[in-house]
């Protein structure tokens, strides 16, 4: 929309002024794109800025953007022994995303390149169990969990938020593999590939933005999840949301340290999202419905 | 077109493949990719169901160290008279549908704007997409408290300009202001999907529509519109699905109330399991739950499959 | 169409692979679940400064128990407490000492789920002097006479007011003051967008708004229930209690009451934002480290109607449950951190005003906390020794407990109460729907225990 590609015979005066209200309309997207982006990103800063406050200057009214900053928030919620509890986050997400990429590229293969008969069904399965109540199976899942010793143990959490990212991982992965050219699939099978070579060799390196953005996904998932993570957890097997919560403390100023806590919970998905957030939109472009 | 005929397309083309294998060999052959995602799935959502299903037939309160009883169906009886559960139910509805509607018509104003070529666009975006990346059970408790606080919060001093002054916003609004902190962590989530969809849109043929003199309007009615409908439909999917459980925000912000005005289905689950301990109702509870769930989903589920006609169309 | 490679592909590959390379090695990360030795006492404790302090001296512990290591599982109240209930009662074993109040104790130990602290450890260990302990806390962590859990701290209630404010206005606040007398006060002292006349609790939740509601009922002649088990929450005297604790909260109260609970009051108290507030007596060594608002507080005792005294009673504690496989390390913890030699610590390292009050008598005859705590220590130990239920509660009733009603169903019907009368102070219901809806809760728990 920059150019006109195919001028026709106008007056000269009649474009300047198309020109011209372009340019208006530029710079109005522009201040529009930009109000939105800030009024979001606002809060986000808003706990930046607030965790490098003292205390007392969190609660202050008019609030306030000039302080001296401190790192002393900073120093309290890493002396609270921050490690196991990132430690237990970083394997929780990164193994429940491997296991969920091993079992959902093998499915959604099975669910569009060579549907199974009642491919319909097992997707709307799939997708149903995200529609369930967490909640009410809490007990039945603890319980399960006490049983085969798995309480307190990050493996539990593993085994959930495999569960609960594998739905979304089939579904997308699936309308990225529906995009593979027949003829490639055809030609690798001529030639006589067995189906982990297909998988690996043929469609792997097609989808892989489509996986990358998949990836992404369940890694912001896993990650966030609170829940599971309060639940079946204590001391061992505790993981980020578990310690942030652990700042929310009865008595006294808490503000500045709680949204340090936050900031240091947050800025690893911040960052990853942030350097992979072209990758989700081609991702999700890519396949998605398309 | 019709499922049986999509399904008959799909299949011809595998023939074509694999000409000579046996019919039911392949069919298993086929099956196998499936089954080690279908079984866990089955595994890890159907036996915690089986054990609630085994419970909600219980009278089991973990507050006595009586043992459980089975009590038949009396559990359910309850839930039928419990009019806390109808108006949680309400509550979900109305959080759900308003969060997700706002959110995707911010989400397709928002990527449309995106999609233009605007000063700093990367830039913006990167901003843009943030919220969804926080964790929510922290950004809940910075809402509560940094944000929407009377006295300190940043949204009155904000609004103090508009004439608001020490708005007590979980008090007075306690749903509008959970829906919005909803709305801010969707929002971005859905224009991701929509941008997307905007983006696997070639730009000439708009151009050449926009040459041809069709107005801003049309051009996104016609043309931009059922394009990026499939993009709509699964944000919105998406979206309803996160947004019915929510449950991190109602814990954190407002633990249900004032009375039982944030009170959403998954938060009266969790304080009958969790405050009241009451195991066998809280089951029972959570297998009507289930099938009022499904019964919606199914038709919601039936409402979009336009999103697999589409795709099949396509591809 | 074409095959799009992409730049993506070498993200995406990065991604992937370093997954891959954590799930190889990081199984040594969190894979221990089982492997807690017999020699890690696990304690899950509430989040509040007491317990930081107790986080950061853990050590000294450590250092005089060579072989024993203390992890703390701390979490929010709420949640602590729905954790240790359901691991307690499904026998799930992940704790070896667990934080929790008069309100758990007696009913967990009717229920055989903890430890008799008396005859197992107590009777044998003399040097730790259960007979130091306050009197009425103890009684309330007793079950049949047992000591079931042991103090951390506790507490009462009472009124905290701004010297200066109070003055300026004109007002002499008594000792003893009456709620009468209290609301006149605070409709003097308010000044609506500045400062509130009176702070008070109104945000849900049984440990909350009912905490300080269910003093003004008592004091006022109402009850939870009559001898019967039939609920009392509409009865006159109730009504009427509530009627003027809401009334007062919405007049003269702090705006936004009903999302507010301790933690924020008291910073509103702290930021002088409240002339008057009535809450626990523990805020008052928080408020100490707010020297401009310290020095400026006066207290006076609960504030009363029908009876002489109207202060609740609340411990935090700590006990074992059953199930513990750690019994005799978890006893050493719980011994150490609630000992006078623990109190001393906490003294000489982190300041006098900042040990834990009201768990035992010999910190008041402490000459270091008696002159770092001058202002608040004797109207704390005076609150807390005058409680008794047989004099705060008017009418006769079935149950113990001043601030709660001491049976297992308490926690939901408690809690819906406090939301529906958190909905009464937001405005958004009556007192009367409010107090009829949770009469409408409270007839079916009442049935429950005949």
């Amino acid at each position: 929309m920059t150019t006109i590609a195919r001028p026709r015979p106008r007056a000269a005066g009649h474009a300047r002024g198309r020109q011209v209200k372009r340019w208006s309309a530029r710079l109005a997207w522009t201040v529009l794109v930009w109000v939105a982006a800030i009024a979001f990103f606002l809060p986000v800063l808003w706990m930046v800025l607030t965790a490098f406050k003292p205390e007392t200057a969190a609660y202050s009214y008019p609030p306030k953007f000039t302080f001296s900053p401190t790192l002393s928030e900073f120093r309290t919620v890493f002396s609270r022994g921050i490690g196991p509890y990132l430690e237990n986050s970083v394997f929780a997400t990164l193994v429940s995303t491997v296991l969920v990429l091993l079992l959902a590229l093998p499915a959604s293969y099975a669910l569009s390149i060579s549907p199974v008969g009642k491919w319909r069904d097992s997707l709307f399965f799939f997708i149903s169990t995200k529609m369930l109540p967490i909640v009410a199976a809490i007990v039945p899942i603890y319980i399960v969990a006490r049983d085969v010793h798995l309480l307190d143990n990050v493996y539990a959490l593993v085994l959930l938020y495999a569960g609960m990212n594998l739905p979304i991982a089939v579904w997308m992965l699936r309308s990225f593999m529906l995009e593979v050219p027949g003829e490639v699939l055809e030609a690798a099978r001529i030639d006589g590939a067995g189906l982990f070579r297909e998988i690996t060799r043929v469609i792997m390196p097609i989808i892989m933005p489509g996986i990358a953005a998949s990836a992404l996904i369940c890694i912001i998932f896993a990650w966030n999840e609170f829940f599971f993570a309060v639940n079946l957890t204590s001391t061992v097997a505790a993981t980020m949301p578990v310690f942030l919560v652990g700042f929310i403390t009865s008595e006294g100023l808490f503000w500045a340290q709680l949204s340090a806590a936050a900031t240091v919970a947050s800025v690893p998905i911040i960052i990853i999202g942030w350097i992979a957030q072209k990758q989700l939109v081609r991702g999700l472009s890519m396949g998605a419905l398309k | 077109m019709t499922v049986v005929e999509q399904v008959a397309r799909r299949t011809h083309r595998a023939r074509r493949i694999t000409p000579s294998a046996p019919p039911a060999r392949r069919r298993w052959a086929r099956r196998l990719p499936l089954l080690p995602a279908l079984i866990y799935m089955i595994v890890i959502t159907q036996i915690p169901f089986i054990v609630t299903l085994w419970y909600s037939l219980q009278n089991w309160n973990l507050t006595s160290n009586a043992k459980a009883k089975f009590t038949g169906l009396s559990n359910y009886a309850s839930v039928f008279t419990n009019a806390n559960y109808r108006s949680s139910l309400l509550v979900s509805v109305e959080m759900t549908a308003v969060a997700v509607i706002v959110s995707m018509l911010l989400a397709v104003a928002l990527a449309l704007l995106l999609n233009q070529k605007v000063l700093g666009r990367g830039f913006a975006r990167t901003l843009l997409i943030t919220p969804f990346l926080i964790m929510p059970v922290a950004s809940a408790l910075l809402w509560k408290t940094t944000m929407l606080d009377p006295t300190y919060g940043l949204v009155n001093w904000l609004l103090s300009p508009f004439g608001v002054h020490h708005v007590a916003w979980l008090s007075s609004h306690p749903l509008g202001s959970i829906i919005a902190v909803l709305i801010w962590r969707w929002t971005p989530f859905m224009t991701l999907i929509v941008l997307a969809g905007l983006q696997g849109q070639p730009l000439d043929v708009l151009e050449a529509a926009r040459v041809d003199g069709a107005g801003a309007f049309v051009i996104f009615r016609r043309m931009i519109f059922p394009h990026l409908r499939p993009y709509i439909e699964l944000g919105t999917l998406l979206g309803s699905i996160y947004i019915v459980n929510t449950f991190d925000e109602v814990y954190s912000m407002t633990q249900g109330g004032p009375g039982t005005s944030t009170t959403n289905m998954p938060y009266y689950l969790y304080e009958q399991a969790f405050q009241a301990y009451n195991i066998g109702g809280a089951a029972a509870l959570g297998v009507i739950t289930v099938i009022i769930v499904m019964i919606i989903a199914s038709f919601a589920l039936r409402l979009i499959a336009s999103v697999f006609r589409f795709e099949e169309a396509v591809g | 169409m074409a095959i799009r490679r992409s730049r993506g592909l070498g993200v995406a590959g990065v991604l992937t692979v370093a997954s891959l390379a954590a799930a190889a090695c990081g199984g040594g990360a969190g894979g221990s679940g089982g492997g807690s030795g017999s020699h890690t006492v696990t304690v899950a404790v509430v989040a509040n400064p007491d317990i930081t302090q107790m986080e950061q001296l853990i050590g000294t512990f450590e250092k005089e128990n060579p072989g024993i290591t203390v992890k703390f599982d701390t979490l929010p109240e709420n949640q602590e407490r729905s954790e240790i209930q359901k691991d307690i009662s499904t026998s799930g074993g992940l704790y070896d000492v667990v934080m929790i109040s008069n309100y758990e104790t007696p009913i967990w130990a009717k229920n055989g789920w903890l430890d008799d602290l008396s005859s197992k450890f107590i009777a044998s260990d003399a040097s730790y002097d259960a007979g130091d302990l306050l009197p009425p806390i103890a009684k309330s962590l007793s079950y049949q006479s047992d000591l079931y859990s042991v103090p951390f701290y506790g507490e009462s209630s009472m009124l905290y007011y701004r010297t200066s404010m109070l003055k300026a206005a004109g007002i002499t606040m008594p000792e003893h003051p009456t709620w009468a007398q209290v609301a006149a006060a605070a409709a003097k002292l308010n000044q609506p967008g500045k400062v509130a006349g009176i702070c008070l609790r109104g945000e849900n939740g049984w440990g909350e708004n009912l905490a300080t509601l269910d003093t003004v009922i008592n004091t006022y002649g109402g009850s939870w229930y009559n001898t019967a088990w039939q609920p009392q929450l509409t009865s006159p005297a109730t009504a009427a209690a509530v009627n003027f604790y809401v009334n007062m909260v919405r007049k003269d109260g702090e705006s936004g009451a009903a999302n507010d609970g301790f933690t924020e009051l008291l910073t509103l108290y702290e930021q002088s934002k409240c002339a008057m507030w009535y809450d626990s007596t523990v805020a008052a060594s928080s408020l100490s480290a707010v020297p401009s608002v310290f020095n400026d507080t006066s207290y006076a005792f609960a504030p009363v109607d029908k009876t002489s005294s109207s202060g609740w009673l609340y411990t935090w504690s700590l006990g074992i449950p059953k199930d513990s496989a750690n019994q005799t390390d978890a006893w050493k913890f719980v011994s150490w951190a609630t000992s006078k030699g623990y109190l001393n610590l906490v003294g000489q390292k982190l300041g006098w005003a900042q040990v834990p009050p009201g768990s035992r008598t010999s910190t008041y005859q402490n000459p270091n906390y008696q002159k770092a705590a001058s202002a608040f220590a004797s109207i704390t130990l005076n609150s807390i020794n005058s409680v008794d239920q047989a004099t705060a509660i008017v009418p006769k009733v079935p149950y113990v407990g001043i601030q709660f009603v001491d049976i297992p169903q308490f926690e939901d019907l408690g809690t819906s109460v406090s939301n529906q009368i958190s909905g009464a102070i937001a405005g958004s219901e009556s007192v009367s729907q409010a107090l009829t809806a949770s009469q409408a809760d409270a007839v079916p728990v009442g049935q429950q225990q005949k």
